[in-house]
């Protein structure tokens, strides 16, 4: 039984056993194993040659992630809170995610950025963004988001095993709510394959993250008032899974996305497109986004207010039920 | 034990002038009446209590996560001290000490702690901005309001306070460089308190200290005793004058010490020995101005007791008050995003409501015990 932050230590463990390239790196990270401990006794294991602290500079660590990237290591670079991110923005948009295109091929990036993200743990001043579709909107990276333990391990390994750059985003508030039951063996998840958390009929909540627990309890209680949802789990936001999201609208006809991330251009905005694209005839009712509102994050003591909850995806529920 | 640091001799001036044993070296004293220091001691005893209090606020969930400023008090007093009201005050999240100094209420300082946007809003913040989470970011914004008071021939300097961490960012050699091309009326103030989280000063930079680095950008870079409340004062005062007198910026090595946790969700025995603590509570900053002043004829026991009650009574009534305040509205949450509110926010701000049936939020200062975890 491990929880996620063990589960995510597990398989950085078994991928730096596995290939002698992959090496680990950020702020602190080594002596102490981060500040959320995900590399706890990595160093000791592997030595500072392998696992280490940098100076503190974001940029310097995601910029630097590129070029041994391109020489040939697969680096997991550790940004300490994905709120911290911006300095290194250029080099993710601008290099990470093109480096492959820029050289045709010849050089690539196979690099893994973890980062703890989400929001919900009343931390301070953007601890808690839910900023991921700036990443879905960077053309060359992909993005994965687990949202249990298990999964967190297989995506995991699958990142590390990317032939591209990868946005590994962890969220906070999952790290350690609850343990369950992880295969100490090596298994893969591959990117791209979403998961379906409960079967239902009448309408389809896609989610991931944090919220993906918190559809999954709206869900529970919209079966009372005899509404049977299909909750999916994305786990992967580049590249979406297309089938799942087709094959469960097809056969529910209505939608709800739930994320904890602003409305504009969010994820819910793209999934209500490729819906309208692919399967427009299907629907019964416009596709609802349940959201983060379009301010700044707040401190916390108004974080619940922002943060969808199971009274607000409800209403959602309803609205796609009802229409 | 590794050396925690080193003096310059090479690249550098070095200022002390009030020793370990309460005693002067004999450098040449700034000039301060004899009230402006019992001012200062009596401020700095204030954000020791204040610090003190608030950790345990924090222990009980009263307040959210909160950042220590244990030991950098004489670094930051003497430095705000040093600064006209006029003159612009950059903090980093470690600086309540400088906010406190600089009669920011401390009602709003404990409002922030507690999670609640609304302690910026005031005006009694003075020209102080708010504080950066994010390390380094207002090292460059402290730059722009120096360019500002340049363009606009005021006679204002702007004074950025940051860590030894920080000076790993592009953000502070970008604003550094800046400075020193355009002449900013600045004051770059490093706390070097030798940790940045876990990571020790040895291998954050391969410079001997932080204020050589202002050479390289074509000005001057001092290094002070950061616990030496009268070293901190004239480096900084010159500082400022030079500053306001058209000579440029200048960088300020505070050497000193984190002598708490990173913050109330770090365990610094993790990484740092005991004995290494204790080299630097012998040089506490306040423990030196007391004894200053003690030998001076200017303090007492009794005037330590009363000092203490006051402060003590002081900071539960600004508790008390940040705690009655009135919690914020649904509007809170929209209204400054910008200037008008935009449809879409109207129509989420309904949204909103609807979710709440109408009624007002339940949103209460004490901190929720939540699943999940904060380092």
């Amino acid at each position: 039984m491990l929880n996620m932050i063990q589960s995510i230590n597990l398989a950085l463990k078994q991928e730096m056993e596995r290939d002698g390239n992959v090496v680990v790196f950020g702020e602190d990270v080594g002596k102490v194993g981060g500040v959320f401990r995900a590399t706890e006794g990595l160093q000791q294991q592997f030595s500072e040659r392998r696992v280490f602290d940098t100076p503190l500079s974001e940029l310097g660590i995601v910029s630097t992630a590129v070029g041994m990237a391109a020489y040939g290591l697969r680096p997991v670079a550790e940004i300490q809170f994905s709120g911290f991110i911006f300095a290194a923005m250029e080099h993710l948009y601008s290099h990470a995610a093109r480096i492959r295109t820029r050289s045709r091929g010849r050089y690539t990036c196979p690099m893994v950025l973890r980062s703890p993200h989400f929001g919900g743990i009343h931390a301070l001043e953007l601890h808690s963004e839910g900023t991921e579709a700036l990443f879905v909107h960077t053309p060359g990276l992909k993005v994965a988001i687990p949202s249990t333990p298990y999964d967190a391990k297989g995506l995991l390994a699958s990142a590390i095993r990317d032939n591209d750059p990868v946005i590994f985003l962890e969220a906070m508030k999952l790290y350690r709510a609850y343990k369950e039951e992880v295969p100490e063996e090596e298994y893969t998840i591959p990117l791209g394959k979403a998961k379906i958390m409960k079967e239902g009929n009448d309408v389809s909540i896609f989610s991931y993250g944090v919220m993906a627990h918190v559809a999954l309890k709206a869900a529970e209680e919209a079966k009372a008032k005899g509404i049977d949802c299909e909750v999916i789990d994305l786990r992967t936001l580049s590249p979406l899974d297309i089938d799942a999201i087709l094959n469960s609208v097809k056969k529910t006809g209505r939608a709800i996305v739930v994320h904890e991330g602003p409305r504009r251009c969010g994820i819910g905005a793209e999934i209500a497109a490729l819906i309208n694209e692919k399967a427009m005839l299907s629907l019964e009712a416009p596709v609802v986004r349940v959201t983060g509102y379009d301010v700044p994050y707040p401190l916390y003591k108004m974080e619940k207010l922002y943060l969808p909850d199971i009274k607000k995806v409800l209403i959602g529920i309803e609205k796609a039920a009802k229409f | 034990m590794e050396p925690i640091h080193k003096i310059s001799k090479t690249f550098v001036p070095t200022v002390q002038i009030l020793m370990e044993d309460g005693t002067l070296n004999g450098s040449p004293m700034p000039k301060l009446s004899n009230q402006q220091i019992v001012e200062m001691y009596k401020t700095m005893v204030l954000c020791k209590i204040f610090d003190d209090i608030a950790v345990k606020l924090q222990r009980q969930g009263r307040i959210g996560p909160y950042v220590t400023i244990r030991g950098q008090e004489a670094s930051q007093v003497a430095s705000s001290f040093a600064m006209d009201d006029s003159d612009w005050m950059f903090p980093s999240y470690r600086e309540s000490a400088a906010m406190i100094a600089r009669k920011v209420p401390l009602k709003n300082i404990f409002t922030y702690w507690m999670g609640d946007e609304r302690w910026a809003g005031d005006a009694a913040n003075g020209n102080n901005f708010p504080v950066a989470i994010p390390v380094s970011t207002q090292i460059p914004h402290a730059a722009g309001v120096a360019f500002g008071a340049k363009i606009k021939g005021d006679k204002v300097a702007s004074l950025a306070f940051f860590g030894d961490g920080a000076t790993s960012r592009g953000d502070f050699h970008e604003a550094m460089n800046f400075a020193g091309l355009f002449k900013l009326p600045m004051v770059f103030l490093c706390q070097n308190n030798q940790w940045a989280i876990s990571v020790p000063r040895s291998r954050q930079t391969a410079s001997e200290t932080i204020a050589q680095k202002a050479v390289a950008y074509g000005f001057e870079g001092i290094q002070v005793d950061g616990n030496d409340i009268f070293a901190v004062y004239k480096v900084t005062k010159e500082a400022l004058e030079k500053a306001k007198n058209g000579d440029g910026p200048t960088l300020i090595e505070c050497v000193t010490y984190r002598l708490s946790d990173h913050s109330t969700a770090d365990d610094a025995k993790k990484y740092r020995t005991q004995e290494e603590v204790e080299f630097w509570k012998k040089r506490d900053p306040i423990d030196r101005l007391r004894l200053f002043l003690e030998k001076s004829g200017l303090w007492s026991k009794g005037d330590e007791d009363k000092l203490i009650r006051e402060c003590e009574e002081t900071i539960n009534a600004a508790i008390k008050e940040a705690e009655n305040a009135k919690p914020p509205s649904f509007e809170d949450l929209f209204k400054h995003t910008f200037a008008e509110m935009p449809w879409f926010l109207k129509e989420e701000l309904e949204e909103l409501k609807k979710a709440y049936d109408g009624k007002e939020p339940e949103l209460t200062n004490k901190v929720e015990k939540i699943e999940g975890s904060f380092p």
